[in-house]
Formats: structure tokens, sequence, C-alpha cells
């Protein structure tokens, strides 16, 4: 959601049960304003927060003008010090402070900032997802932890050679949570972000921009998820055959539809007891049918809001970040 | 500044140069040439001063481009910004002159005409567009607008106007002089000039006939479109309108093709929205009508089964979770309506579930001593009629075939488990009736009792609610019942294993104190501690062993009191997965023991080396007045809030009890056998030839000491005869 109608989006989105206290919200409109200054973004999306065990983390997002390029993606670690202290005494100082010197290979800019002098306030870079991060976190399982320094431990069986014979040999891989952090967001983004049809057009020379004249979905567009579009690059697009391609609009239709995620969203699906069986996805209309709300049954935690007939529309993750892998059982 | 230049190359280009060489006399001559169009573009639309702008408005305009042309070779825009004002009339008459011409217009001039003219003729026009709009249009945001906006709503309307457009199409490529119906006489004067049109005029009018022209497919022609376009620009003002001018195309495109419907016909999408705030609107009108305001007043000053839902809110806002203040209140009056329906002595609101198609808020409710008897059983009844018909349902999907209704001879040897009996209302898993309702304003749908089977069976299945109570549950292991008890089911399990309370809030009542004979769980009632002075919140934050359970915990049997069910067989009975922090094993015929009521949390069992509670404070920056908040990690979605004496527990969740590993559906149970295996049914191997010989040498020597035998026997026989 936009930072900048942060409240508006939050109070939108409160049908899941997850919010921000007033503290929280008021330090995070601060907070993001001189996020928005110092790293120079023309947007910074309030991304959600993923819920530690002992700290949660609150991730932003800062968008160049070219809504597609990549993304820059911000955390903080929204726990205050004095229980971590009192839990690990001595073990685990400022956060931040300890963190800093392990930079990752992969980090192309990273920056531990620190805006004012308030607890809760330092927002650090985290850096580019890349395909060996996700690989090698993807055999972590359990909750966030809530320390980005923290290091999970997985054995796994490696084949050793020596001469001629062939013997395993366990071995235990550290894994950082910070590491984990980056790819499940970087995951989620993928899979799950959302975007109204029609929010965002492409520009002739290519970049994508915010369409001004956007004024919402009409009520009967905002039931189908065939209006939602996932906010990433298009991956399933090149793969339609040109009878499909043809009734898009270059302009609007160039990122992918919701209605193809796996499972398909089917009319009367067979094994499913209601009527517009939809996938992995959950479309309510709430407040007496003023607003449409998607959540994610892939990520549980992902909630997706728009009011038909306005420009308002987000999404926010607030959840444990993990996949519900669970999910061909529960449908 | 709404200055929109449609084709931004042309422009740029050559009023530039043209400025510069271009004497005024030219430039007047052109001028008079562009009287015929101007006039027809009078008839084309007509407006109301229509005899006003006939006789004066052409001279106007003449006055009005001379006096721009002398101006023009200034070529600051300052100065140009005065015309309008000298001549304000003419103005009119240009916008929608050029609106449609200057991306169409300059290839013919080309192609029929000289080229110098031409293309003065289409400079002059692109450059009243590019420096006369901008300066033009804004006066007639005062006085003109009014007028086009009729015009631009005539179209709208599809009216007569319209029509009279369409026709004009076929006879303007050939003649301009056919246009003028024997209806517009008043414009004769203008059609002396005609009959010698100039070519100019001529390929003006071509283009303008070209741009008319509507498709078979539809009736909407460019020219139509422009208009409509700018004029939909110079109203709206948008900023920067050639960035948008794509979608604004597409829009003013949509909105012709959709017109709005009139006031008089609903919206039908708008139809179910409507219907919601109408029942909305119940909650907030006050139910008494007429006089009984007043006595409804003292009515409530003494009810106090309502929550406080608002203060619940405003402490859950603190801790972040919950619904936004709005819905909350919503709940509020909808809790209220519920009490006022039904006989309630206690309610709370326990929290909302999440659905696929619709999320389930949950009231817990109490009904007030001895009402509840002869409902419940009405609704027992009409449960247990709907609940046979289920649990046949699900029979005949399951595998098990639990019972055979047509005529197999066999017998399954498979018996049912002894039925665990439902546990009494007002005690144990039902100690609370659960109201559901879809959305403040719905009905409320009471919930039947859960039965310990469906807590057993709940604990096996994970699947998402659909948000209709009707809808069956399809999992394996089958689920006996529908949504409704699969809801419920949970709602118990949730209860059981996230409602909690700071130490000493509830106590045991004194006077029962020989419970520990009956039930393996101990007491089973508490009451509040009136002595209880709350727990400082750094403490509840602290240590969990300050909070305490004060819902019983169910064992596995599903019940929460045990009973023998071998009562009548010698069957072991199924056990569930353990509720959360049930680690006593699987016995036999051995009592379940689950940890007494107001257990501490600290003595809950770990998920997976990870603590099942988070506590934290609301607020770090100022932690002497923020509430202390727990979170449960093993049912994502409950929180329990404490401050002083306050303190309440809420579940928002999809309903689910998280597991760090994957959901594993139990394996269909092995292929039973269909009748009793023995050797006359066994294929038997062929015998080899050694074998059958053997056989046979077997059987001969048999055969020999048989005969021997008998004619022993017969001997014997013989002599006993003899004897």
């Amino acid at each position: 959601m936009d930072s900048e109608s942060l409240l508006l989006s939050l109070e939108l989105a409160s049908g899941s049960g997850q919010g921000l206290s007033p503290d929280r919200r008021a330090s995070l409109l601060t907070s993001l304003t001189l996020v928005k200054r110092d790293y120079r973004y023309s947007r910074v999306l309030f991304w959600g927060r993923i819920l530690g065990l002992v700290a949660d983390y609150y991730i932003a997002q800062g968008l160049s003008e070219d809504q597609l390029a990549p993304r820059k993606t911000l955390y903080r670690q929204g726990h205050e010090r004095r229980r971590s202290k009192a839990r690990v005494p001595g073990e685990r100082g400022p956060v931040a402070a300890r963190w800093t010197p392990d930079i990752p290979k992969t980090a192309v800019s990273r920056r531990v900032r620190s805006l004012g002098g308030l607890n809760c306030m330092e927002w650090s870079l985290l850096p580019p997802a890349t395909e060996e991060m996700a690989v090698e976190t993807s055999v972590v399982k359990g909750r966030f932890m809530g320390d980005p320094s923290h290091e999970y431990e997985h054995t796994e069986l490696q084949k050793m050679k020596e001469g001629e014979k062939v013997f395993e040999e366990e071995v235990v891989v550290q894994i950082k949570e910070e590491n984990r952090l980056v790819s499940v967001i970087d995951q989620i983004d993928k899979a799950v972000a959302v975007i109204p049809r029609g929010a965002l057009f492409k520009t002739p020379f290519g970049p994508i921009h915010v369409n001004r004249t956007f004024e919402g979905l009409s009520l009967s567009e905002a039931k189908k998820l065939s209006s939602y579009f996932h906010f990433r690059e298009p991956v399933e697009l090149k793969n339609k055959t040109l009878l499909e391609k043809a009734d898009l609009d270059p302009s609007l239709d160039f990122m992918d539809s919701l209605e193809h995620d796996i499972p398909k969203a089917t009319l009367q699906g067979g094994y499913c007891y209601h009527p517009h069986f939809t996938g992995s996805w959950s479309i309510q209309m709430e407040r007496g049918n003023a607003l449409v709300v998607l959540r994610s049954l892939l990520w549980p935690g992902l909630t997706f809001f728009h009011a038909p007939r306005t420009k308002n529309y987000g999404y926010i993750y607030m959840g444990t970040g993990e996949k519900n892998i669970d999910l061909p059982f529960m449908l | 500044m709404g200055d929109p230049p449609p084709d931004p190359e042309p422009p740029s280009q050559q009023p530039s140069s043209w400025r510069s060489s271009q004497t005024s006399q030219r430039r007047s001559w052109e001028v008079n040439q562009f009287q015929p169009s101007v006039s027809e573009e009078v008839q084309q639309i007509p407006l109301d001063g229509l005899d006003l702008q006939s006789s004066q408005g052409i001279p106007a305009s003449q006055t009005n481009l001379r006096g721009w042309s002398s101006g023009a070779s200034l070529t600051q825009p300052e100065n140009l910004m005065y015309q309008p004002e000298e001549a304000p009339l003419g103005g009119l008459e240009y916008p929608s002159l050029n609106m449609g011409f200057p991306s169409e217009l300059q290839p013919q001039p080309y192609l029929e005409e000289g080229e110098s003219q031409a293309t003065r003729t289409a400079s002059l026009m692109l450059q009243q567009l590019q420096q006369g709009q901008g300066n033009l249009f804004q006066q007639l945001d005062s006085s003109y607008q009014p007028d086009l906006l009729g015009q631009f709503n005539m179209y709208q309307r599809e009216d007569l106007q319209f029509d009279q457009g369409a026709q004009h199409g076929p006879y303007m490529r050939d003649d301009p002089t056919l246009q003028y119906t024997p209806s517009e006489l008043g414009f004769m004067p203008f059609s002396m000039e005609v009959p010698e049109p100039e070519p100019r005029e001529l390929a003006v009018q071509n283009a303008k006939a070209y741009l008319l022209q509507t498709s078979v497919s539809c009736s909407l022609s460019l020219y139509e479109h422009l208009v409509n376009l700018l004029t939909k620009i110079l109203n709206q003002r948008p900023e920067d309108p050639l960035s948008i001018l794509e979608s604004l195309n597409r829009t003013t495109q949509w909105e012709w093709f959709h017109p709005k419907l009139d006031t008089m016909r609903d919206d039908p999408e708008m139809e179910p929205t409507y219907e919601m705030a109408d029942r909305q609107r119940g909650l907030f009108l006050r139910s008494g009508a007429g006089g009984e305001g007043e006595q409804e007043l003292e009515e409530e000053v003494v009810e106090t089964a309502v929550p406080n839902i608002m203060e619940t809110a405003f402490y859950l806002e603190q801790a972040g979770v919950g619904l936004s203040s709005d819905e909350s209140f919503r709940i509020f009056m909808a809790l209220k309506q519920l009490v006022e329906q039904q006989p309630i002595h206690t309610c709370r609101f326990w929290g909302k579930i999440l659905g696929l198609s619709r999320s389930y808020l949950v009231a817990e409710v109490e009904f007030r001593e001895g009402e509840e008897e002869a409902e419940e059983e009405e609704v027992e009844e009409m449960m247990e009629s709907t609940e046979g018909m289920d649990a046949h349902g699900g029979e005949e999907e399951g595998e098990e075939d639990e019972e055979k209704v047509i005529d197999i001879i066999p017998k399954p040897m498979w018996k049912p488990p002894p039925i665990v009996p439902k546990e009494e209302s007002r005690s144990g898993t039902n100690k609370y009736l659960y109201f559901v309702c879809q959305e403040p304003g719905r009905p409320w749908t009471r919930l039947p009792h859960v039965t310990p089977i469906q807590i057993v069976q709940a604990r096996k299945i994970k699947k998402f609610f659909t948000g209709h109570l009707d809808a069956p549950v399809n999992s394996y292991p089958p689920f006996p019942g529908n949504e409704a008890n699969y809801l419920r089911a949970q709602i118990a399990r949730i209860s059981a294993a996230t409602h909690i309370s700071p130490l000493g809030f509830y106590q045991f009542s004194e006077e029962e104190g020989d419970e520990e004979e009956e039930g393996g769980a101990g007491r089973d009632s508490y009451e509040e501690n009136p002595d209880f002075e709350g727990i400082p919140v750094l403490e509840l934050v602290d240590s969990m062993a300050n909070w305490v359970h004060h819902t019983q915990h169910i064992l596995p049997q599903g019940r929460c009191t045990w009973v023998n069910p071998l009562q009548k067989m010698e069957e072991e009975e199924e056990l569930g997965e353990e509720e959360e922090k049930a680690d006593e094993g699987m016995e036999e015929v051995e009592q379940e023991v689950g940890p007494p009521l107001l257990t501490p949390l600290s003595e809950d069992a770990e998920i997976m080396h990870m603590s099942p509670w988070t506590a934290r404070l609301s607020c770090s920056l100022c932690p002497q007045y923020s509430v202390a908040v727990v979170r449960s990690n093993l049912w994502p979605g409950a929180y329990a809030y404490a401050s002083g004496k306050k303190f309440e527990n809420i579940y928002i969740g999809w309903g689910h009890k998280y597991s760090p590993d994957n959901f594993n559906p139990p394996l269909p149970a092995p292929i039973q056998q269909e009748y009793p295996r023995g050797p006359e049914v066994m294929e038997m191997s062929d015998p080899t030839v050694e074998e059958e010989q053997a056989l046979k040498a077997a059987q001969e020597q048999a055969l020999a000491a048989a005969e021997e035998e008998e004619e022993d026997e017969e001997e014997d026989e013989d002599e006993d005869l003899d004897d």
C-alpha cells in the first residue's frame, strides 16, 4: 500500500484482523517520508510485516518512476530492545549495529541508515534476491525469529568422494535469517502481489507508469479474478497464443492475470461446493459490498483491497512468512 | 494550461517559419476564405443564439482573426490573451472547427491543390489551434461552456441533432450547397457565397466529410469522437493531457457506448450494496417504536449482556490487531440486536473466522437459566435430523463402508467404535452457545452443539471454510457433519487452546471441593476473583506463568471430562492427534487426563522448539501506559490483551492450527476382506510329473497297505466270528 495513503489503506485492509498500532502507524508515516527523501524514491510502498517469534519485521519498498523496475526492499525490526535484552542477556545488542559487519556478497548497495533517535525507526536496505538464495533458504521450515542475524541450521547429506569410496556425510549448513527474509519477500512479491487492471499503464517507450485516469473497477469487474494482475514482470504472457492475445490491450494488459493461477479458478468446480471457485484466492465483498478484498490462500496473510469505483487499492502482507503448502488438501 | 496539440510535429515546424514570412494581407485574405466553412460549422451545430451568430458571429470572427493576424507577428502568447476579449463570440466557432482537422487535413490538400496554399491553410488552422486554443478557451469557461456542454450532451443523447449530422456525410463530399435544408433558410445569405467554392474550402469540406464517415460496425464517426474527446478534455482540464491522451481516448469512447442510465432506473450493479446498506440501517435505528423510547433507555442501563466492544476494539488497536473501528461498531450493534432477539445472559464477541467467499463473525453467548431448554431441543432435533442425513452422506462418500444398505450377504467385520456421548450443554466443550453471522445486519445463526467425534475428526483434517454453513465438508477422513459442525468444532478447539486470562483473575469457587472424583480434569467451574488487583503489564509480558487457561482442555477423546466408552465394547477408541499440550500417551482403557483448569501458559508444550506464545508490549516507546499483548503461535490469529483488570481474547484468522510440517492426510484404511480365505478358494499350482508320480507311488503304497490291513481285519473278523 502506498505510504502516503497509509492510514486509509490500513483501515480498508483491517478486515483480516491485522493492523498496526497507533504508535507504529505514526512512526511509519514519519520514517517512510524520510526514506522517500533519502533514497530518492518516487513512491514508497509499505509492504507489510512478517511476524517473528521474538520480533516482527516491517517491510517497505521503494519504487522508481518505472513501476515494474526492480524494487528496493527495506525492512526494519519492529521490536523493543528491552525485551530482547531481557531474554538473552548480553547476547543481543542493538541489532542493526551487530548486523552491519557481515555484508553479503550479493548486495549491490546496502546502507544501514538511522532515521532519528527513536526506537524502531531504522530502515535497512535488503540485498536483492538471487536464485541461490531461494534454493538455499527453501529448506528452512518454521517461523521467523525476528533477528536477521539468526542462523538456521540445516543438516543435509552430501556425497563425499575419497579415492574410490563414495560415502555420505552429514553437513550442517548455516542459513541466515536475513537471506530467508529476502527470498520470502521476493517469493511473495512474485506470487501474490496484486494490482487491479488499469491502475498501471505501459507507455509506448516501455516504462510503466501509474495510470492517472484509473477510476477503479466497476463492481462487476471487481468480482472477477481476470480484473487483477500480478504486480511483477509478466511470465505467462509470452506463452499465450495469438488468439488469446488478440483481445488484450497492450497498454493495459501487459501483466499476468490472476485467473491463470494454479489451482485454476473455475466456475462451479466439480469438487467444490461454492459456486465460484476462485482457485488460490478468496474474493469477498466487505462493508456492505463497498469493498472487495482478495486474500491469498497460498500465502495466508496477504490481503489485497480495492474499493470499487475509487482509486483506493493496495496490498499488504501480514503473516508468518510461510507458504501454505497444504493448499491442495484444504480446498 | 489545457493545451493539447493532437499532433505535435507539424505545428512545431510550420507555424514558426510561416509566422516570420507571411504578410498580414495574405492572412486576412485567407481568413476570408474561411467564412463558408465557418458558416457550415454553425449550421452543423445549431446553438441557441443562431441568428445572433449568423448575423454577428461571422463578422466578429473575421475581426477576431484580423486582429489576431496582426497580433500574430508578436510571437508571445501573452499578447494573444486579449483577443478573445475583443471578440469572444467568434472564438466559439474555432474550437469546433479546428477540432477535427489538424491530423487529417494535410494529406488531402497536397493531393488536390497547389502546395503553397494548402500548407498555408493547414498551418493557419494549426496555428489557430495551437496558439488560440488555450487563450480562447479560457474564456469559454465562463461564458461559453454551457453551450459547449449542451452541445456535448446533445450528442450523447443521440438526438435528432445527431441524425442530421450523419445525413450530411454523403452530400458534403460533392457539393456544400446541398447540405442546406429548407428549414435552415436563415443561412441563405451565406450560401450566396457558396456557389463558387474555393478549392481550399472544398478540401476542408472533403476532409470533414471524411472524418464524419461512420463504419458499418460503429455509428460513431471520428469527427464526433474527437469533438467529444476535446470537449471532455476542455471541461475537465486534466493536468498534462498528452500523457493520458490514450486512456482519455478510450474512456471517451467507452462513455459513448455506455450512456449513463437515467435516474428512473436503478443500477443493477449497485443493487446488493444498497440492499446491504438498508439492512445495516436497521441496526442503527432504535428498535422500539413510538413511546417505548424511555422505557428502553432504562432497560439498556440495566442490561449488561452486550459487551463493550468499542473498548475492546480500542485495546486491540493498541495491540495492532482487530477490525477497524467502524466495523467494530457495526458488530457491536449486531450483538445488541442478537441480545434483543435471544434470551441471552452473557455475550461476548469471540472473533472472526475467514472463509473463502464469506467470513463468519462469531458471538459466544450464554442463555439465561432455563431459557435454552425448549429452544435447544428444537434446534437439536433439527440438527439431529440433518446430522443423520449428513452422516449418511458422509458414509457414502467415505471409503469406509460403515453400514450396508443393500442386501449383501457377507457382513462386514468392522464394528464402529463406541460413540462417546456428547457433553451436556453448559459444560465442557458445550459450555457456551455460539451464534454466527456473515456480516453485521445479516441474521445470526445458532451453531449446534459439538460432539466428541466431531472434535476428534476435526483434528485430523484441515479445510478452508467456504462461508456457507450448510456446505458439506469433503475430506478424508470423513467429517461427521457439515460446515456448521466443523466450524463449531474448530471454535471449541480454538477456545480451549487460546482463551487465557491473567493469573488470579479467576479462582475456583469454594463449594466444589469433591469435584476430583467425578472428572479427571479437576474442577470445571470458576468464578471471578473479587480481590484481583491486576498484574503489572511488564510482569505479564515477561513471564507466561502470569497467564492461565480459563477454558478446559479438550481430551484426545473429544471431551473435557472423561467418560469410559468401553462399557459396552472392548474396542480401543481412536485417538486423535492431541491437543496442544496434552502429552500423555495412548491409554488403552486408562482414563485420559488433561491439565487442570487455570493452568499457567508456561506449562504449555513447545511446538518444534518454539514457544507457543509470544508476549510483548503494545507500545515500546511508553511502556508505562501500554497494554500486554499475547499472541498464540499455535493458532495464528489468536490474541489476548490485558491491562489492569481488563483482559480479552479474540481470534481473527482462518481457523487452522499451526503445524511446522506439512499436513499429512492419513492413508486410506487397508482393504477389507471380502470373504474368508481358505484352501477351497485358493488357486493351487499344478503338480509336476515327479510329484504326480510320487503321489501315485504313495497312493499305491497306501492302497497296498490298506488291502493288507483289510485282509488282516478280515482275518480278525473271521477270527472273531470264529470266536
